[in-house]
């Protein structure tokens, strides 16, 4: 199976030579930024890795077109990302739409963040200081040298 | 025949390897000390050997051998010599053998030093990266072997991968290695540490030297990346959250939280678990991210050419180096891991809050990059997880980090109030929130939260790092006199921590200011972008040593004023028929100008794209910096005048 | 207890990246399973003047092949359309991608030509349409015009014994429209 995938992909990089790398026109500075944006947040299927805006195979400068002829007809962007969705699955977006699928993709930092602050705080609280240590004592003392002096 | 010979040395490495593990082992059980003397000579005739296995692999390789199946597909006559010599470890077999030898270095030279641990645990260390070494070379030689024959024998090879024709690859795969396998030492240090029962304090002192050395290689190794992708690649991006790149980016935060910790095992004789366990997870790390590159189990332009068997290997070396040591830390670190008295406000709770960050940062991007692997493995469907994902959720985290180092630079030892903290800080909160708010108003656009944030958060670590220095400053009579007196530590401490808002300020001001156009041009056109002005001057065709380009002159004027001269190419590798774009750079500290070739279109005329990349140099240097504080630190007199684990026991009692 | 927690999510990594190793993360399902094929008109190869539209291909379960002359695994998957076509009676209809007229009739003439129709799509919009993202690709719809499968790359015997032929039984004994 892999070899055949091989093969298929040797099709769509080789097929019809190197793909345009058509420079588009926007009336408005906004469009171009939408553009940017899109290009840079839609993924290249048949690419190592890349995405709209950097890649060179040919059917990612078919979809730069789409993008284009889409924002120049005056459709939204949620209009554009459904479009390509729809056609090839939530794969295409580099941003993951968030979805009981990914809700811990998404919120999982955010509660290892709260765990972990758990964690400060039950082990920076259970540290008292101990009662005064002439070793600690001095430890800390020398430290403090140390920083200030050269050891 | 020196390739029979390469292989030899291979294979003798293999058994003095296996030498290197077992008879330690024996000696551990038996309570023989003799037994234990063997890993020091084994392992440094490991190194002899694997040094010359791999030099034999670079002589097929300048003797253009094509008989080795691997030389001939990654080199070719044309190529000139220095790209030869880096085609040794320009694909998966002789990358491999790189990493072997050096970990075969890394070895070497502990075994140098090794004289000044306990025998039990001196052995412990060299048995433990020996049994890396067996797996490693196990896997080359059954899996992966470079000085394979491939029979009949092409008259000319496949040519190197034009991307990888650059000086880049001559040194960012050895530095990154050096890196990830340098911290081998740190974790064979805490296996062995498990394995013979014990941890004392001069433990950390002895593993600091080699852990800064390796996360200073990392550094490198990942900023050396970035470049090289930000000049090669054609459109000026230097980090792209790909896998491979992640895969580099994980050890090397933890890395950083490792040398952390160890500094506060050092100093205070605490936070010996959470070191222990940074030390096997920054390893681990590393060999998570040899069987991510390797395996084709994520799609990434940097993927070795893939294959699941190999894939297989990796992970059973990584379940029983990961897996073996997580059940020591398991079994062995409740008892030999504890203690350590601090309270609630003090440097060390702001260090275990580095520590808790950074793990934190690092399982954020493990659990992105994973994520469409797991999706699918659930057979859920397929989904990407890319830089918008990664660029938000770490951002967000670095914010508390940088918090945290801010405080914790004024915290003291042990012991501290908020109220003098906040007496210490509080010019430098106010003057970074006010740095915010200009930047704020200066920067227009839809980032314009993300570089107020940033600079923010730079400008109170630059802040607060000067504070710190102007702090031990107090009360001296000389400045020079007391400059002198800092040991050198604090100085890599400030150093790096520099680099680090230098590296902040770099990422958010170029994705906040940099400005792109993408224009049709023909010779004689030109285009603006912002003060600047891009003229197409000329276009030539060029021939090179393996490739023909075509080569444009492009002016760049700036308020009618010739600023730079630039020329970007096109070229076609002959070998391989594949295309490849040099950009032309005008570089400077404010801000690059780019330009880089496209597609020819009608006529004379291309696909352009024009540049102006705001900062991005801030974000190398930064990382320099960083680098600079690490060999800084590690030139300090406490290293240099280096007693035995038993002496600093008794001089950290002595106080 | 908390010693015991790395090793615990180390054991769930390696399970994950262990059923990763048989996965391919190159491989991208199609959205439109049992989803209506998208609407189209276009001319035929043949013919510039004839032309198709969904409503011709409903009725009855077909295939529709995306293939190209300059797709070199289309031409390994060439002699088992060619089989499916005489043997087992299956209607193919072929969807020419960003091809040239001359270069598709000439390999149909000189290779056989297992199609019932072929659609001739320069541009490839009804490949866009599709979710076309390499070559050659293989969609089967039902009467109804009904997505039911994708073949993503050539079909192989295996794939056609196992998975095309036993959903057609399938298709074909389910009502028309």
């Amino acid at each position: 199976m892999k070899r055949l995938r091989t093969a298929l992909l040797l099709c769509a990089l080789v097929g019809g030579a190197q793909a345009a790398d058509t420079p588009f026109r926007f009336d408005q500075p906004e469009q171009a930024a939408r553009y940017q944006r899109l290009t840079e947040e839609l993924r290249c299927l048949v690419c190592q890795n890349q995405n709209l805006a950097d890649s060179h195979a040919d059917l990612a400068q078919d979809l730069r077109n789409e993008v284009y002829r889409m924002i120049t007809s005056g459709q939204t962007d949620r209009q554009i990302v459904d479009f390509m969705v729809a056609r090839y699955g939530e794969f295409v977006l580099y941003r993951p739409p968030v979805s009981p699928l990914t809700w811990l993709l998404w919120f999982g930092p955010f509660l290892l963040l709260v765990g972990a602050g758990g964690v400060w705080w039950a082990v920076a609280r259970d540290r008292g200081v101990s009662a005064p240590d002439a070793t600690e004592d001095a430890a800390v003392a020398a430290l403090t040298r140390q920083d200030k002096a050269p050891s | 025949m020196i390739a029979e010979i390469g292989l030899f040395l291979m294979s003798l490495a293999l058994a003095l390897a296996l030498v290197q593990v077992v008879f330690p082992a024996v000696g551990l059980v038996t309570q023989q000390g003799l037994w234990l003397g063997y890993a020091r000579p084994a392992a440094q005739a490991q190194f002899a050997c694997l040094l010359g296995a791999f030099l034999a692999l670079v002589y097929a390789f300048l003797s253009n051998d094509f008989s080795l199946a691997y030389v001939a597909q990654n080199s070719n006559s044309a190529l000139p010599w220095m790209y030869r010599m880096s085609a040794v470890w320009g694909a998966h077999e002789g990358s491999i053998l790189l990493w072997s030898a050096i970990l075969a270095g890394w070895t070497f030279a502990v075994s140098l030093r090794v004289h000044r641990l306990p025998a039990d645990v001196g052995a412990v260390v060299l048995a433990v990266m020996g049994a890396v070494s067996v797996a490693f070379l196990l896997f080359v030689l059954f899996t992966s072997n470079p000085f394979a024959r491939g029979l009949p024998s092409p008259s000319d090879g496949a040519d190197l991968n034009p991307l990888l024709q650059d000086p880049g690859l001559i040194i960012h795969p050895p530095m990154l290695y050096m890196g990830y396998v340098g911290f081998s030492v740190p974790f064979a240090f805490a296996v062995a540490a498990l394995v013979c029962g014990r941890l004392t304090p001069g433990w950390a002192r002895w593993a600091r030297p080699w852990t800064l050395t390796a996360w200073t290689f990392l550094t490198l190794g990942i900023a050396l990346g970035s470049w090289w992708a930000y000049y090669e690649l054609g459109w000026g991006g230097w980090w792209f959250w790909d896998p491979v790149e992640n895969a580099s980016f994980m050890p090397w935060l933890l890395g950083t939280a490792l040398i952390h910790s160890l500094s506060v095992t050092d100093k205070r004789g605490t936070f010996k678990s959470w070191t222990v366990l940074l030390a096997i997870g920054a390893f681990s790390l590393s060999l998570l991210g040899t069987f991510l590159v390797r395996s084709g189990v994520l799609t990434s332009v940097h993927a070795f050419a893939t294959d699941p068997a190999r894939g297989v290997f990796v992970l059973s070396i990584l379940g029983v180096a990961v897996g073996g040591s997580l059940l020591l830390y398991a079994w062995r670190g409740p008892k030999v891991l504890s203690g350590g008295t601090y309270s609630t406000v003090s440097r060390e709770t702001f260090l275990l809050a580095n520590s808790l960050l950074l793990t934190v940062s690092t399982a954020t991007i493990l659990l992105g990059t994973l994520y469409p692997l797991l999706v699918d493995a659930l057979g859920l469907g397929k989904i990407s997880v890319g830089p918008p994902y990664f660029n938000l959720v770490f951002g967000l985290l670095m914010a508390p980090l940088a918090i945290a180092l801010g405080l914790g630079q004024f915290a003291r030892w042990r012991e501290d109030q908020l109220p003098r903290l906040w007496r210490g800080a509080r010019y430098s909160a106010g003057a970074a929130l006010v740095v915010g708010l200009v930047i704020g108003i200066l920067v227009d656009g839809p980032q314009r939260l993300t570089a107020a944030a940033g600079l923010t958060l730079a400008a109170w670590i630059l802040f607060t790092t000067a504070m710190g220095v102007r702090e031990r400053l107090v009360g001296r009579a000389s400045l020079s006199a007391a400059l002198g007196a800092l040991p050198r530590a604090f100085y890599g401490q400030c150093l790096a921590h520099t680099g680090f808002a230098l590296a902040i300020i770099g990422v958010c001001l170029t994705t906040a200011l940099s400005t792109e156009q993408h224009a049709r041009m023909a010779p004689g056109d030109a285009v603006s972008l912002g003060a600047y002005e891009f003229r197409f001057e000329a276009l030539k065709q060029v021939q090179g040593p393996n490739f023909q380009a075509s080569e444009a002159r492009f002016t760049v004027w700036h308020d009618g004023q010739q600023v730079d001269e630039l020329h970007p190419q096109k070229r076609i590798y002959t070998v391989r028929n594949q295309p490849m774009t040099e950009a032309g750079i005008s570089p400077g500290l404010s801000g690059d100008l780019y330009v880089s070739l496209g597609e020819p279109l009608d006529g004379q005329a291309w696909s352009v794209r024009v540049s102006f990349k705001a900062w991005v140099r801030f974000v190398w240097l930064g990382a320099l910096l960083m680098a600079g504080g690490g060999l800084l630190a590690l030139r300090d007199r406490r290293y240099q005048n280096a007693t035995s684990p038993a002496a600093s026991d008794a001089a950290l009692a002595q106080g | 207890m908390r010693f015991l927690v790395p090793m615990a999510i180390f054991v769930v990594l390696v399970v994950v990246l262990a059923v990763g190793l048989k996965l391919d993360p190159r491989y991208v399902p199609s959205p439109l399973i049992n989803k209506d094929a998208p609407a189209f008109t276009l001319e035929t190869l043949a013919d510039p003047k004839t032309t198709l539209s969904k409503q011709d291909l409903l009725g009855r379960p077909v295939l529709v092949n995306v293939w190209a002359s300059w797709c070199s695994a289309c031409r390994v998957e060439h002699p088992v359309l060619l089989s499916m076509a005489q043997n087992d009676k299956v209607e193919i209809i072929g969807l020419n991608y960003k091809d040239t007229r001359e270069a598709g009739s000439e390999l149909l003439q000189a290779h056989g030509n297992p199609y019932r129709q072929v659609l001739f799509d320069p541009q490839g919009k009804l490949g866009l349409d599709l979710g076309v993202y390499g070559v050659p690709e293989t969609f089967v719809l039902d009467a109804k015009g009904v997505i039911r499968f994708k073949q993503v790359g050539p079909i192989t015997p295996e794939a056609w014994r196992d998975q095309i032929k036993p959903l057609l039984a399938k298709l074909a004994t389910s009502p028309a429209p």
